[in-house]
């Protein structure tokens, strides 16, 4: 009996031949990551909770400042504080305002058939790369930390073969949210969701970042795209080598087979307040529903590629007066290589606010807060009641270019209603 | 028997063939400026007065400025009614995502030399830069101009400075205007008008002076003015000629002449947590600080910029160093003079033109025990977090300086 | 305005008004909300403990620092009877005497009285600690129209024919 790519993750992890659905391994875990919304409750655990605390190796362990950065109050420049305390004390690599987890995870350390936890539940992107990444609590984390190893259940695969290539002006974003609709929020859950077939291979590593990002939105354990040459090129082009470049066995079993003619995929918006609340911009547009926020970012949709549509969609044209449109990079390195792309140009002369790199707006907490029974359209990963701001308020989930042409208009349509 | 520049401006605007400090006179207003913070307060008391309309809608300026981007769910509201405010009233002049008030109001042509401007915030004192007499009030007032277009204010005393001779390097106009409070005082100036002269502001470009008006009013001052020249005619859009009665008479009659030699002047930082607590760099060189903030109105300008991008060029800062521009045109021009690549590549956080860390809502709060370096105007105990944040105010110049290496240190 | 006597609250030299209203707070709908806020970064118990009648005494420079209307108003929303200081800063005076809020100048009070003290003021007139007297000035006439009215809000309602 054949296995998938995720379970043969998890066997290299265990250091065990086979593995099978439902089985329980202990696990080493190539590297851990923790950001500011909890690491502070880690370090509480670590210094008052344990005996004889200790981390097992400090070279895996990767921090990152990302959800209120820079900080907007006390409370939170506390938890910073004592976050960059606890890695310079153990020499933990730490990463302040230079970009959101998940990109910088990316960009600086995620290969192909690793075994990675991240107290964060869009940890899931890393199967951009062929990794198994998985969103953990702070006590799990804190568990892995010390011990280097973790236990793990094996999850059964759901495996979705995608045919063919995505339309002119439909995104990867609308193809996860399509898939996130017909099978529900919980249609994954537990599981992984393995993507392969020419339609994924077609798909370029940004494009399956966002597939990856949101699978966890449908419950999922981990989403994993068979690896190929992009993912090597892509890992060369970041200083680091492709080794375990696994990819699901032909008699390998899985819990259900799932097929997507990809050109057949249409621009999304998802309404309030449920991420598989899905309907179709066509459907959507004839409402003109009115918004008071756009915004263009987060770990699903801030990289270069959504920057240039956003810039591509408002140039030459301006920001709807009464529309806050906030554009948040995802890491430095996007927002330094929009820069010398003229794209922060560009949108900063169409009138949208360009915030440093961070969670911004999908965040919630800190940038772009919105008010009683104000309206946001968003490329964040969430749109549940009260995500971005008061409860009243409502989040609708669509792509850049979308959330770009409704931010010129002030009203939900799309970039050929300009 | 002269006049002052503040005498000739308030004597012209109302009428008047004689005019002297201590004199109450009623103003006609050339424009206002509310920002954000208090548009709430300002339509509240304007209807409880009875006003139906505004006594010119091309005289109001609205900015939002404070609370750009949100951080919290009532912020929003002070947004709302804002725009029900312009709405309502008929407002043309509204920046809702531009940048700083006090950057907007000059830059955008709104106070040009000679005009008396009031704005719902101290550091209205800035339009001085270009020669406009222009001062903070509170919402009350403002409400009041609102409706009727005048003011009623006393005439100033004026102290004049008069600053001579070329400043040594890596010593710019906010080192004079720290070294200025720091001998007047927080409230030497009080109730008065400062004007400075002499060859070193002349030489100086209007954003530098537009950081010595800024600051003026940690010094208490009325109001702080500079003799329009070419600079200000280019930037302001205005004549040499509309401008040449803009200058204070020899035999004026000054409260005081305050003279400097540039060649005096040295890095200063106004240490926690008053304003006029000035010291050298030097004397509190390698003080271990968690954070640099290049921004606000007082130091958010191009040329800031310019300076931090030389210093941090291809080097690394080894802290937190927020860069808040004060204006979208300034971020723009800072993209394309290539600053903002070079100070990204540092490691920088750029952050959205507005007020940013300086209001003390976001973009960088501190907690216990921690120390900032910071080129704004207020080092007040509590405006960037807890009481036990140690503020220091500094050039941007000691301001990128200091992130090189997390501590204080004097520019070089 | 009528003789008073109320318990002393020394504060120092500089009191700013980040001091008495953190920008925090300034989003806050109304005073009412705010004013638990008062002097926190200096003195986080004062606001609680302030009762009504009572009297502030500081410094040179008093409410130095930004145009918030709500630092008088907070001020005013204690109920404080009035605030006695060697010197006021520009904004602050006006947006007091438009707010009605009695500010007093005296640079002798200081050296002499102590937290907790009763004092006794006689506006326009004088001061009275201990048995002894301290004269204070009385404001100039266009302020004083302004508070005769009650304040400008008022001043204009008049004007305006509101009332």
């Amino acid at each position: 009996m054949g296995m998938t790519i995720g379970e043969k993750i998890i066997a290299r992890a265990a250091g065990v031949d086979v593995v099978k659905p439902n089985d329980i391994h202990t696990v080493t875990l190539d590297r851990m990551m923790s950001n500011d919304g909890t690491t502070h409750l880690t370090v509480d655990m670590y210094n008052n909770k344990l005996k004889h605390p200790r981390i097992a190796d400090n070279k895996k362990v990767v921090f990152i400042m990302d959800h209120n950065v820079p900080a907007e109050n006390p409370k939170t420049a506390e938890a910073h504080k004592k976050m960059r305390n606890f890695a310079r004390e153990h020499d933990i690599a730490l990463y302040e305002g230079q970009g959101i987890c998940h990109q910088i995870m990316m960009e600086d350390y995620v290969c192909p058939g690793e075994l990675i936890f991240g107290a964060d539940s869009h940890t899931t992107t890393y199967g951009a790369l062929g990794a198994f990444g998985t969103g953990v609590g702070c006590t799990d984390f804190l568990y892995a930390m010390t011990t280097g190893t973790s236990w793990v259940m094996v999850p059964e695969t759901l495996r979705f073969n995608l045919h063919g290539k995505l339309p002119e002006g439909v995104y990867a974003r609308d193809l996860i949210l399509t898939i996130i609709g017909d099978i529900g929020a919980n249609g994954a859950n537990y599981k992984i969701m393995e993507f392969a077939g020419d339609g994924a291979h077609n798909l370029t590593i940004d494009e399956r970042i966002v597939l990856c990002n949101l699978t966890v939105e449908a419950g999922a354990k981990a989403g994993i795209v068979e690896p190929d040459e992009k993912v090597v090129e892509y890992c060369e082009s970041h200083g680091r080598q492709a080794v375990h470049m696994f990819k699901s066995d032909e008699d390998a079993s899985f819990a259900k087979v799932y097929e997507y003619d990809l050109s057949k995929i249409k621009p999304v918006v998802v309404r309030p307040d449920f991420v598989d609340n899905f309907d179709t911009l066509e459907a959507v547009r004839k409402e003109k529903i009115k918004i008071d926020e756009a915004f263009v970012g987060s770990c699903n949709n801030g990289r270069i590629e959504d920057l240039r549509i956003a810039a591509e969609v408002v140039k030459g044209r301006q920001v709807h007066p009464n529309v806050r449109f906030l554009i948040a990079p995802a890491s430095q390195a996007v927002y330094i290589q929009a820069l010398e792309e003229g794209i922060i140009t560009t949108l900063m002369k169409a009138g949208a606010m360009v915030m440093n790199t961070n969670c911004s707006v999908c965040w919630g907490s800190c940038q772009g807060v919105i008010g009683k029974n104000e309206v946001l359209i968003s490329t964040g990963t969430r749109n549940f009641k009260g995500r971005a701001g008061d409860p009243s308020s409502k989040v609708y989930m669509a792509n850049a270019a979308t959330c770009a042409a409704s931010a010129v208009k002030g009203y939900i349509c799309g970039p050929e209603d300009l | 028997m002269g006049y002052t520049l503040i005498e000739k401006i308030i004597k012209k605007n109302a009428g008047l063939e004689d005019i002297a400090p201590g004199q109450i006179v009623t103003v006609n207003v050339d424009r206002v400026m509310i920002h954000d913070i208090f548009i709430p307060f300002v339509a509240d008391k304007f209807q409880e007065m009875g006003f139906k309309k505004l006594w010119d809608p091309d005289k109001v300026v609205l900015i939002y400025d404070h609370l750009v981007p949100t951080s919290a769910v009532e912020d929003v509201r002070h947004f709302q009614i804002g725009d029900a405010f312009v709405e309502k009233y008929g407002l043309t002049h509204v920046h809702r995502r531009d940048g700083i008030c006090h950057q907007l109001m000059t830059e955008a042509g709104y106070a040009k030399p000679g005009d008396i401007v009031f704005g719902t915030d101290s550091h209205t004192t800035t339009y001085g830069c270009v020669g406009c007499f222009s001062s903070g009030i509170g919402y009350t007032e403002m409400a009041s101009i609102l409706g009727t277009g005048e003011m009623w204010v006393r005439v100033p005393e004026t102290i004049k400075i008069v600053i001579n001779g070329k400043l040594p390097a890596n010593v710019t106009s906010k080192d004079i205007i720290l070294r200025i409070i720091g001998d007047l005082r927080a409230d030497g100036a009080t109730y008065k008008a400062l004007e400075i002269t002499g060859s070193t502001v002349d030489e100086m470009s209007v954003a530098s002076r537009m950081t010595i008006s800024n600051m003026a009013v940690e010094a208490g001052a009325k109001c702080c003015l500079f003799r329009p020249d070419e600079k200000t005619c280019r930037y302001s859009e205005v004549s040499l000629e509309e401008t040449a009665w803009l200058y204070g008479d020899d035999d004026a009659d000054y409260e005081r002449i305050i003279n400097y030699k540039a060649e005096g002047f040295v890095p200063v930082c106004a240490c926690p947590s008053q304003v006029d607590n000035i010291h050298p760099v030097s004397d509190v060189e390698g003080t271990r600080i968690d954070q640099v903030f290049i921004g606000s109105c007082t130091n958010g300008r191009l040329e800031d910029l310019a300076v931090a991008a030389r210093i941090l060029e291809g080097k690394k800062v080894a802290c937190k160093c927020i860069i808040t521009p004060a204006s979208r045109k300034i971020y723009i021009e800072a993209i394309e003079a290539g600053y903002m690549d070079i100070l990204a590549k540092a490691g920088c956080i750029i952050t959205q033109p507005g007020c940013g860390l300086c209001c003390g809502r976001a973009g960088g709060i501190l907690t216990d025990g921690e120390k900032v370096v910071a080129t704004n105007n207020r080092n007040f105990l509590g405006r960037m977090g807890t009481s036990k944040v140690g503020i220091y105010l500094a050039s941007p110049a000691t301001a990128a300086t200091s992130a090189l290496t997390a501590t204080i240190s004097v520019p070089k | 305005m009528n003789q008073f006597t109320g318990k002393v609250w020394v504060l120092g030299d500089d009191i700013d008004t980040d001091i008495i209203i953190p920008t925090d707070y300034l989003a806050l709908p109304t005073v009412e909300d705010m004013k638990q806020y008062g002097f926190s970064p200096l003195r986080p118990d004062l606001a609680s403990r302030i009762q009504e009648g009572d009297i502030i005494v500081a410094g040179k420079n008093f409410g130095c620092g930004s145009s918030r209307e709500q630092a008088p108003e907070i001020i005013k929303a204690l109920k404080v009877g009035c605030v006695i200081a060697k010197s006021y800063a520009r904004i602050f005076f006006r947006n007091s005497i438009n707010n009605g809020l009695l500010l007093i100048e005296n640079s002798e009070i200081q050296d002499v009285v102590k937290e907790g003290d009763m004092l006794t003021v006689n506006p326009g007139e004088y001061l009275e600690l201990n048995g002894k007297k301290y004269s204070i000035s009385t404001l100039p006439d266009n302020l004083m129209d302004i508070i005769n009215a009650g304040g400008l809000v008022k001043a204009m309602q008049k004007r305006n024919g509101v009332i």
